[in-house]
């Protein structure tokens, strides 16, 4: 693995960590890690029609599948990232109850779609990676067929590794970007 | 004609940097060819604020393809004198070219150039060549392209373009270059990524791979209109366009059916069908020369590895066997060697099979190399790297002895893609 210097570090802007390269290994993602996709890109190209946020009052209860609950911070479906390990496309066990809270909205939902974008590392060449990453984004697509939800409702694509969300060159980052995220209608 | 007279051993390095007053990219020179012809470029007679951009980009170019060693000193030649043939004997030059420009009407100009043998003492070429001011260093690196083809009987790439990107924050710039680098134009700016771009054999168009709309879409964008259109826009992921050598196809690859897969699709975008078909991933198509083949990598056999397969289907075979990961095919203009990204001990580096003994061999020692594209002449392999981490374009010559670093200050270049022939 390569290190960098400090005075190396200073030099660069972050943008331009994106694309460090270092050589292999990785470890899986950080448990805490909850960097979202949707929330990095810019709001006036993402959002052509906004959703509203929540605008929730101490108390004041949300229905679980409401179109509210996708910006309720304290609803599962706020959360829009599923992280893959190195070199592997099997969504893991731990985010299965995740899944199954967007399958229900979905199912509640019959007009909204979904869009999944599938993610990998910047290590190697671009257009494979964005093989790699769709393979993560069609892992995420079958579970949730399997949890019921129409193939019509769901559209699985590969951002590659031109979309990072962490842009250092660390296997903690490198982690972070092997991810699926989950767009609904009206923030694709 | 071809001069083999006098090749001298040469293997000093040169500093070389040119900037002009558009240049965004910048050349250096890190290394150079063994055997490298001496020639002369004579500061033309005429009009020195006219002649001396001439002849400055002329010697830029030979000196920069690594296929000459210049020789100063000379002085000024005009075309229709004959050359001191003693006294570039003398001084190792086994070539020489002389010229005259005379201001003619509306305030055009007429360079006529004589290329010379020392050795032989006669002519080897004459042309004349009508510009504007504004057209002197195309109409040099025309006149470097005819020097070049002459001595050694390859056409020259110096008035060819090259398209890459430019990635500062929160945007990306599709551009546009003369081959040395300068005349950068931006031909598509948007905020969010492009990447794999790639000429139509005519020159005209650039297909490439946008992400404007949150997932990847082909489009093929004509340069000289700036108008483009979808060539694939399917469910999923469309990606990896490499046109067909007449053209009017392209080799993409869709997710629509499930997995990455290769697909032919009319330049219009119409008559998409299957090319071939696997449990894996299929991607990065390039057709071969001939039209016959579609080189690709795949992971069918448990690591990513560059196969090919026939235009009209059928079996698949495999081209690379060492190592765990070979990827971005790209045949040689001439089809018979292969240039590819081979990783070495986590290393990413260019490598070149000859395809006829499948003798490889690592042109780089950097640690980061993609997407490399031929000059069409063959002669050189552009691609890109990073360097202190920075993404920035470098060529290497087939034979890996010459050198060079293109950059641009305070950005992060990649994707290059090197235009063909100017016709």
């Amino acid at each position: 693995m390569r290190t960098l210097s400090p005075r190396t570090v200073t030099l660069l802007s972050a943008t331009f960590l994106a694309f460090l390269l270092t050589a292999c290994g990785s470890q899986p993602p950080a448990p805490e890690q909850n960097p979202s996709g949707v929330e990095s890109r810019n709001p006036s190209v993402i959002e052509t029609t906004p959703i509203s946020p929540a605008t929730t009052t101490p108390g004041e209860a949300i229905d679980p599948l409401s179109m509210k609950a996708l910006r309720d911070p304290n609803s599962p479906l706020s959360k829009r990232s599923i992280y893959f390990d190195f070199d592997s496309y099997v969504v893991k066990d731990e985010h299965q109850s995740l899944l199954v809270a967007h399958s229900k909205f979905l199912a509640a939902h019959a007009n909204m779609k979904m869009l999944i974008q599938g993610n990998a590392d910047e290590r190697g060449s671009r257009e494979y990676n964005l093989a790699l990453g769709q393979k993560r984004s069609d892992a995420i697509k079958k579970a949730l067929s399997l949890l019921g939800i129409s193939e019509s409702q769901m559209e699985s694509v590969s951002l590659g590794e031109e979309k990072p969300t962490c842009t250092e060159a660390t296997e903690e980052c490198w982690a972070q970007n092997r991810r699926g995220d989950i767009l609904y209608s009206g923030e694709f | 004609m071809k001069i083999q007279s006098l090749f001298l051993a040469c293997a000093a390095c040169c500093g070389l940097s040119i900037t002009s007053a558009h240049a965004q990219l910048r050349v250096e020179i890190t290394g150079a060819g063994a055997n490298r012809l001496p020639i002369a470029i004579a500061d033309f007679a005429g009009d020195r604020t006219i002649t001396q951009g001439l002849t400055s980009v002329i010697r830029t170019d030979l000196d920069g393809s690594g296929m000459f060693r210049l020789i100063d000193g000379v002085g000024t030649l005009s075309d229709n004198t004959n050359p001191p043939f003693a006294d570039l004997k003398q001084r190792g030059a086994d070539a020489v070219a002389g010229g005259t420009t005379t201001a003619s009407n509306n305030g055009r100009f007429e360079t006529r150039v004589r290329l010379s043998d020392v050795i032989k003492q006669n002519t080897l070429d004459m042309q004349a060549y009508v510009h504007t001011g504004a057209q002197l260093r195309a109409t040099a690196h025309r006149i470097a392209d005819a020097i070049y083809e002459k001595l050694t009987g390859e056409p020259g790439v110096f008035s060819t373009r090259i398209a890459y990107v430019v990635k500062s924050t929160g945007r990306f710039e599709l551009q546009i270059a003369d081959a040395d680098g300068a005349n950068a134009q931006p031909a598509l700016a948007s905020r969010e990524p492009i990447i794999s771009p790639t000429w139509s054999p005519d020159g005209s168009k650039l297909a490439y791979v946008s992400f404007e709309a949150k997932k990847p879409i082909i489009y093929i964008h004509d340069l000289a209109t700036a108008k483009r259109h979808v060539a694939a826009n399917f469910k999923g992921s469309n990606s990896a366009p490499a046109w067909a050598p007449d053209g009017k196809r392209l080799a993409v690859v869709l997710t629509k059916e499930g997995g990455s897969q290769l697909f032919l699709v009319n330049a219009d975008g119409s008559g998409v069908k299957r090319l071939a078909s696997s449990s894996g991933i299929d991607t990065e198509p390039r057709f071969s020369p001939d039209g016959q083949f579609i080189y690709f990598t795949s992971d069918r056999g448990g690591s990513p590895q560059i196969y090919r397969i026939a235009t009209t289907g059928g079996t698949v075979e495999r081209i690379t066997f060492d190592g765990s990961y070979n990827v971005t095919a790209r045949p040689s203009p001439d089809g018979k060697s292969l240039a590819y990204i081979a990783r070495n001990n986590g290393r990413f580096q260019l490598a070149l099979m000859d395809l006829a003994t499948k003798q490889t061999q690592i042109l780089t020692d950097s640690s980061k190399d993609e997407s490399p594209s031929f000059a069409p002449n063959g002669r050189m392999i552009l691609y890109a790297t990073e360097i202190g981490g920075r993404g920035v374009l470098a060529a290497v010559s087939s034979d890996g002895r010459v050198k060079q670093k293109l950059s641009v200050q305070a950005a992060d270049v990649r994707e290059p893609a090197w235009g063909p022939l100017v016709k």
